[in-house]
């Protein structure tokens, strides 16, 4: 036997398709830095101390104060979460401690059919059936109202699958000394899947602040208020940039990048924490 | 051609393996393979296996035995080079094959591993049909004709004892078939490619009696046209099947008060288990420890 | 001794009496958090039966009137003017569709092969897995902004951008879902192929892949389905064509989505009826694909 004949052919194809890999992982920071930068810089004009601190914005005179829709933004998002995690939550312990084996796959069904009907047919039907003939007007509520049901899913399905991480031990335990099922699911349940509800808390969150088109539809397009009460018509920045590029002119394009801008830090942050909190809870989940 | 010594039959089972008495002279001094020497196997900074020495002969059984944990299949997978898969592991001291140091920097992993084939403790065919598992390795290696295809997919199931139970089905998927059947494809897929050696892992831990004798049974038709090193919990079936024997076990390394593995003794197996020369081994083979 | 077998009884009775589940207010909690729970159940189940509701009644009489026109003809200028079509929509959306998942599919799946078969645990994998875990929360609408600064401005309004500002949004979910059914193939398999002498190309390529296919075509499919419904990515990039533009990448076209959204606030019946019509074609198509998507899953879950 030859050394020669174990040294093997230079393994280019090997090299090229794990060169093809690690570019394509790469794409992906790519992507993300390109958004980020690009972004910035088209919209750097628009980001002064104005944008972020004043509450007329007016087109026609230039002038670009972006609070109410950051505050709409944030309110409709925070009404939509306070409506989607009781009913998430009831769901996916319903799912997960309650129904019988036969019961879980439909209901599983069912939440798959709500993730999957588009955002533009929960607006349609927000804007022509739930406020025409419900009597609920273009408002804060009403857009509410839609991104929870939009959420519900995302944060049903994330914290059912945090939940069945809890060990039948743990729940065992519970039930062994006596407790009701509502007693075990306070007792060991919920301390168990805390940090992954939250995590799934905070991703429904940033996907109700990022949802556009069916708060465009549904939300009021108010301009220059800042109110708490949820029945007043208002405005949210994906729902501002959705309703106004197609008259937009240059200015005001660099002012609608600039909320898409904010929009993207704002929704990052968020999701930057929930991922870190539901990485962390997943791993202590299966650790345990 | 040396001539093959008959295969000692099956000791009865629960009682101390006798062996029948063979001079180490009886034992054909066949060409050596692998000459291995010192070699040490980390996971990281955890050392797996000390210092092994050994050398193992052409057209012979060699098996590795020992209590569990004792580094016999790290050993073995270190002589493929199946390690380098393994994030973190490194091989030290030098494992020559013919001659040639397998960890050469020149050195292929995938050239080693077509001359060096393997087995493993779970079957683990791929989830593809029968004819498909048997001609991976060969298309692997640049066969692309479907006559020769053809032919050597009937040949390698033929040596494997299968043909007659799967040639009407070549074209189901082998995750139909029984654990038995599917170590046997197993083995087939790996000679397949006409390896020099075949390295097994335990092959017939998962399996039942039946499906084990058939397996030996196999080996032992494999040994001449194959160097085989076999990996096994299973006293019985060493002395049963192989020629030599290593015999490894666990000490605690002093250093990080981790166990590692070693190997006591190297001999004939009739040698290992008529008259250990260590006493290690002694108490292994007699039940006494492991 | 006539006095035992009633002792004995009395015991077994109030033993019986002692297991019968009593009144208190903890099972009556118990039983109140139930209640909750289905009343959570069906708050889920009312809006989805009534959206669905909707979409099939008021856009089927609009769809399926002088079937299969509404399928077949373009989309009429003038919104007051009756009937149908969203002909050349049903062409946007497959265009736009079809071209982002032949980018996101095959990039997804490498980027997921990457992280799993080469990176591992390395810092450079980790953090692409936490930055795609990320970018599946970047909304669609930034994606959408993104394409137009990088590609509309330059080359123009086309079905191609909105391929692209999709590609963006499926990529992520393609990397993420992949990654899990690369996770699900035995590392036994890939000990195999190395055994046999194949190099880690070929064994990810011939074995590995084929092995998590089903699982990948599902989740590929679910993505798909996604992104079919998506309005915003396709809001700037695609622009509002009334006429057939079979093109990928030249002229402005259009979507189901983006007519559903754009007729969604006309004053006018004719239009409104068009944008349930839509609806219905668009969730039709969806649909579809969760199925089949749903198919797939059910096949790789036996041959597990």
């Amino acid at each position: 036997m030859q050394l020669s004949e174990l040294r093997g052919h230079k393994q280019y194809a090997d090299r090229a398709f794990r060169g093809l890999a690690i570019a394509a992982a790469g794409l992906v920071l790519l992507v993300l830095g390109m958004i980020a930068i690009r972004m910035t810089l088209r919209a750097w004009p628009a980001l002064g101390l104005e944008f972020f601190t004043s509450i007329r914005w007016s087109a026609p005179d230039g002038r670009f104060g972006a609070l109410p829709f950051i505050w709409g933004t944030l309110y409709t998002a925070a009404i939509a979460v306070m409506l989607a995690v009781p009913i998430s939550l009831g769901v996916a312990l319903f799912i997960t401690q309650v129904a019988p084996p036969w019961l879980k796959t439909p209901l599983v069904y069912l939440l798959d059919l709500l993730a999957v009907v588009p955002s533009v047919v929960f607006g349609l039907w927000g804007v022509l059936v739930l406020s025409q003939h419900f009597g609920l007007s273009r408002s804060f509520l009403t857009a509410g109202v839609i991104l929870a049901v939009m959420i519900i899913p995302i944060i049903t399905s994330l914290a059912r699958e945090v939940i069945e991480t809890t060990p039948a031990s743990e729940k065992e335990a519970a039930l062994a000394l006596g407790a009701t099922r509502w007693e075990m699911i306070t007792a060991s349940v919920l301390p168990h899947s805390k940090g992954g509800i939250t995590g799934a808390v905070m991703l429904g969150l940033g996907r109700a602040m990022g949802e556009t088109i069916a708060a465009a539809l549904v939300i009021g397009s108010a301009l220059g208020q800042i109110t708490v009460n949820p029945l007043a018509p208002g405005n949210s920045m994906p729902a501002v940039i959705a309703n106004e590029w197609g008259e937009a002119d240059e200015p005001h394009k660099a002012a609608l990048i600039a909320l898409a801008v904010v929009l993207f830090i704002i929704t990052i942050i968020v999701n930057l924490i929930a991922t870190a909190i539901v990485q962390r809870s997943m791993k202590r989940g299966r650790g345990a | 051609m040396v001539a093959i010594p008959q295969p000692t039959p099956p000791p009865p089972r629960g009682q101390r393996i006798v062996v029948e008495r063979k001079a180490a002279a009886q034992i054909p001094e066949t060409p050596v393979v692998f000459d291995c020497e010192n070699v040490e196997v980390y996971y990281g900074a955890f050392r797996a296996v000390r210092g092994v020495t050994l050398e193992i002969h052409a057209h012979q059984i060699t098996a590795f035995i020992g209590p569990s944990g004792c580094g016999k299949t790290t050993m073995l997978r270190s002589l493929n080079r199946m390690h380098d898969v393994i994030p973190g592991a490194r091989v030290a001291g030098r494992v020559n094959y013919h001659g040639i140091d397998l960890y050469a920097p020149e050195v292929s992993a995938t050239e080693v591993r077509r001359r060096i084939g393997m087995v493993f403790q779970k079957p683990n065919p791929f989830p593809k049909s029968i004819y498909d598992n048997i001609a991976f390795g060969p298309r692997v290696n640049g066969v692309r004709d479907k006559a020769q295809l053809d032919a050597i997919v009937e040949k390698s199931l033929r040596s494997a004892a299968l043909w007659d139970e799967v040639k009407d089905r070549l074209k189901h998927s082998a995750l139909g078939m029984s654990g038995g059947q599917q170590q046997r494809l197993c083995i087939a897929r790996t000679i397949a490619v006409e390896p020099e050696v075949v390295l097994m892992d335990e092959p017939c831990s998962a399996l039942d009696p039946i499906a084990t004798a058939r397996i030996e049974e196999l080996m032992r038709e494999l040994k001449s046209r194959f160097t085989i090193v076999i990996v096994t919990h299973n006293m019985q079936q060493a002395a049963r099947v192989s020629d030599r024997t290593a015999f490894f076990t666990t000490e605690l390394d002093s250093k990080n008060d981790r166990r590692t593995g070693t190997l006591v003794e190297y001999d004939v197996t009739s040698k290992i288990f008529a008259a250990p020369s260590d006493e290690r081994t002694e108490n292994y083979i007699t039940g006494r420890f492991g | 001794m006539t006095g035992a077998p009633a002792f004995q009884e009395s015991t077994a009775t109030r033993r019986r009496n002692d297991l019968r589940a009593r009144r208190s207010w903890r099972t009556v909690k118990n039983q109140l958090m139930l209640g909750l729970m289905i009343a959570a159940l069906l708050l889920v189940a009312i809006p989805l039966a009534a959206v669905l509701w909707s979409v099939i009644v008021r856009g089927g009489s609009t769809a399926f009137k002088d079937f299969p026109s509404f399928f077949t003809e373009t989309i009429p200028r003038i919104s007051t003017r009756p009937g149908p079509g969203m002909g050349p929509a049903i062409v946007g959306t497959l265009l736009a569709t079809t071209g982002a998942t032949l980018i996101a599919v095959p990039v997804g799946i490498l980027g997921a092969v990457y992280l799993h078969e080469y990176g591992g645990t390395s810092k450079f994998a980790r953090l692409v897995r936490f930055m795609a875990t990320v970018m599946t929360g970047v909304p669609s609408i930034v994606m959408g902004l993104f394409i137009y600064l990088i590609w509309t401005l330059s080359f123009g309004y086309s079905a191609f951008g909105g391929a692209l500002a999709l590609a963006c949004l499926m990529l992520p979910v393609m990397i993420g879902s992949t990654e899990q059914m690369l996770r699900l193939v035995p590392p036994q398999l890939r000990e195999a192929a190395y055994a046999l002498g194949a190099t880690k190309s070929r064994t990810v390529i011939t074995v590995v892949l084929p092995a998590a296919l089903p699982g990948i075509v599902s989740g590929s499919l679910l993505a798909i389905a996604r992104a079919a419904g998506e309005t915003a990515p396709l809001l700037f990039t695609v622009g509002a064509a009334t006429a057939f533009n079979p093109h990928l990448f030249s002229e402005a076209n259009t979507a189901l989505s983006l007519q559903i959204f754009s007729n969604a606030v006309s004053a006018f019946a004719p239009a409104q009826d068009r944008a349930w019509g839509a609806a219905l074609t668009l969730m039709m198509v969806t649909f579809i694909v969760t199925l089949a998507a749903r198919f797939f899953t059910a096949r790789f879950a036996l041959k597990r």
